[in-house]
């Protein structure tokens, strides 16, 4: 506009300088008129994407760039939105495993790339902190892959006034297992095992350890109403290299099975020392240490029968909204396009965006809002199983940000010089077929 | 009662683990006073090295650390004749953020590498054994040979320093960089000898931190601050004195944990400080400086 009024003003005396001035305006502003529309139309919709590739979290996001590719491959003729049809990217950005990065790159997500839509994964230290900027920016997101208690409670201005206190959220979205349902996986399972009831509890001093050893939601009332006797020696540090205090009150308590939420080298620590102690529990059922093969087979034969909550297995009997490939399919697809192992986290990855896929196409318009609205309102069959938000299984207060998925128990198996994980309980999701029944470790 | 004694013996057990994180790091402030941040990565990196040979030659890792010492030599002289010597001087900042960069050029190296997989050395049946003591009390063998390994170290370190040239040369330039200079020694090369000897250690000492626990590219800083505290608490430059302040720190944890398990780290620290105001300069401080 200030270039037609600088040049109208010498029109009158017009000499070669003005003259090419004059046209390269009108052909300036000449072009920007006829492209505004089209930018407007085939503007892409985008999708941030915060995941830990780097850190000690990493082996959350090893599947991630299998996930993207498959999903760019999907969604390579765009996505139909209102009545536009539109091409999506996503823009990935490393958290680095650091809840303050995690934070800082989805704001530079929100407010340099303008996404249209947030996804998040993997452990409350990255979910947490990209939800609560996106409910502060009011752009939707969608998180998964960690317990939904963390999530939700973790992210309230006072997580410790209790259910009146706590407010829903307007923007952020999660889809996973909570507390509740890892309890009952594990003492399902124990229920299988002939034992003395007698559990050791290796709660370490951090957010899983402290509410999965918390008197009031954690394991002990649970425990204490099923007729079990939890020796918790108490919260100790991450990263020890000693448990010979926990390891003696275990053997004096006569303690047959082992449970808590424990960090890979701790557990292996903790196994070995154990071991050399002559101290072997009938059954050791642990979160997070366990979830990954290569963690088991850092153990040697040591892992064998070692059981584990299971949140997705090739052997789940679900299929993609996005590809159409079953649950056995995508880890057959993984360990062929990465000759490793599958493990847990695809199925959840990749339900990320079947779910970011669904709500997109619904949508009825691009604003935060209206794609919120929507989310809201999802019940999608996923690889993971049906994500729909409103509460089923759920407490009053998280019911409308919070969707289940179902988890099963089970154990490791050591076979043919590698490790499997065979589902040995499902009373919480029978609709997953188990492979085999709980075994003592012999 | 068997309690206690247990502790006391897994305390001085868990000790010679830290003596030996901290050997090579007491060196190489004995010598060159150089504050290594990256020490514990590089007791990663040499973790690493020994997965690997292990696994390329399907050797047994106490054979494969034979096969590592010798290179973990060269890199460790290359990389004080190359780059650390550079950094050396009055100021004490250049070396130290050297020493950081090195450790996150280092972690994110092996991750790029190794990706972020937890990994162990195996060994086979020897992980579990043990050397039942009676009364339910046992002492597992790989925690047995680490304290051994440990010792055996300190040994070796002190009978280089007191017993060889060069030995005279790392106390000389030790004691005095200018006059040691005077006296026609090549600090370069005094340097580097230094930090290839530490490299020794630190092989040595990343094969009981990988038969013990799992290890992964970013676990290397955790293991730091321990090393640091064991070879205050020792006195600077002594080496049997950084053997006593492992086991000081490592006794002060299982006594701790006893007590109550979120004690463990805290006791560690509180025996850091306590000695800290009782001896400021360590229990067996060697140069007066």
């Amino acid at each position: 506009m200030t270039c037609h009024k600088t040049s109208s003003t010498h029109r009158h005396s017009i000499d070669r300088r003005t003259l090419l001035k004059y046209s390269a305006a009108t052909g300036a502003a000449l072009s920007v008129g006829l492209k505004a529309p089209a930018i407007a139309q085939t503007r892409a919709i985008k999708l941030g994407y915060v995941s830990p590739l780097t850190g000690p979290l990493a082996a959350f996001a090893e599947a991630d760039n299998f996930i993207i590719a498959n999903f760019k491959d999907a969604a390579k003729a765009g996505i139909k939105i209102g009545s536009a049809t539109v091409p999506v990217e996503v823009v990935v950005k490393d958290s680095q495993s650091n809840p303050n990065r995690a934070a800082e790159v989805a704001k530079d997500l929100i407010v340099q790339d303008k996404v249209d839509l947030m996804l998040v994964a993997s452990t409350p230290e990255t979910t947490n902190p990209v939800s609560t900027q996106c409910e502060i920016e009011e752009v939707p997101c969608i998180s998964t892959v960690a317990p939904w208690q963390p999530w939700f409670i973790g992210r309230q201005a006072n997580p410790a006034g209790g259910p009146p206190a706590w407010k829903g959220f307007n923007y952020t979205y999660h889809f996973f297992w909570g507390l509740e349902d890892v309890i009952a996986v594990f003492t399902n399972m124990w229920g299988q095992v002939a034992t003395n009831k007698s559990v050791g509890g290796l709660f370490p001093n951090d957010g899983d350890g402290n509410a999965w050893g918390d008197k009031v939601v954690g394991f002990p009332p649970v425990l204490e109403k099923g007729g079990y006797k939890l020796t918790d020696p108490g919260r100790y540090q991450n990263l020890t290299d000693n448990f010979s205090a926990q390891i003696g009150a275990f053997k004096t308590a006569n303690c047959e099975i082992i449970t808590g939420v424990v960090l890979p080298p701790d557990f292996t620590t903790f196994w070995k020392q154990a071991l050399q102690q002559g101290f072997k529990p009938k059954v050791a059922s642990i979160g997070k240490a366990i979830l990954f093969p290569v963690a088991v087979e850092a153990l040697g034969k040591d892992g064998h029968n070692l059981s584990s909550e299971v949140w997705w297995s090739p052997n789940h009997p679900f299929e993609s909204s996005l590809t159409g490939m079953s649950a056995k399919d995508l880890a057959a697809a993984y360990q062929a396009a990465t000759k490793k192992q599958w493990t847990q986290p695809i199925g959840f990855i990749h339900a990320l965006f079947e779910v970011a896929v669904d709500v997109l196409k619904r949508a009825p318009d691009r604003d935060g809002k209206a794609i919120a609205t929507t989310i809201a309102a999802t019940n999608l069959d996923t690889v993971v199983g049906k994500v729909q938000w409103g509460g089923a299984n759920l407490p009053p207060f998280a019911a409308k940000n919070v969707a289940k998925t179902p988890l099963v128990g089970g154990q490791w198996r050591f076979k043919d010089g590698k490790y499997d994980i065979v589902i040995t309980d499902n009373k919480t999701a029978p609709a997953i077929p188990v492979g085999g029944q709980m075994e003592a470790i012999a | 009662m068997t309690g206690w004694i247990d502790a006391l013996i897994q305390g001085v057990l868990l000790g010679g683990l830290y003596a030996l994180f901290a050997a090579g790091l007491s060196l190489m402030f004995g010598v060159m006073r150089l504050v290594n941040l990256a020490h514990g990565d590089l007791i990663v990196l040499a973790a690493f090295a020994i997965l690997v040979i292990a696994g390329k030659l399907g050797l047994d890792p106490f054979v494969a650390v034979l096969v590592a010492i010798p290179i973990l030599f060269v890199i460790g002289f290359a990389l004080q004749y190359v780059l650390l010597n550079r950094t050396l001087g009055r100021d004490l900042l250049a070396p130290l953020l050297v020493t950081f960069g090195l450790s996150i050029i280092i972690q994110n190296g092996l991750l790029q590498l190794f990706s972020a997989d937890s990994q162990r050395l195996r060994a086979g049946a020897i992980e579990t054994a043990s050397i039942p003591l009676g009364g339910g009390i046992a002492v597992g063998v790989v925690p047995l040979l680490t304290l051994v390994s440990a010792i055996a170290v300190i040994v070796f370190l002190n009978l280089i320093f007191y017993r060889t040239p060069i030995g005279r040369a790392f106390r000389a330039t030790s004691d005095d960089l200018e006059v040691a200079q005077l006296m026609g020694i090549d600090i370069n090369r005094v340097f580097a000898t230094a930090m290839a000897v530490a490299f020794v250690v630190i092989a040595i000492a990343a094969l009981f931190l990988g038969l013990r626990a799992n290890f992964d590219p970013t676990i290397g800083p955790a293991r730091l601050l321990y090393a640091f505290e064991a070879v205050i608490i020792g006195g600077l430059g002594s080496f049997w004195g950084t053997l006593a302040g492992g086991i000081v720190l490592g006794l002060a944890q299982t006594i701790g944990a006893r007590i109550d398990p979120e004690w463990q780290i805290l006791a560690g620290h509180l025996a850091f400080l306590v000695v800290l105001v009782i001896r400021p300069r360590g229990l067996f401080p060697r140069a007066q400086d």
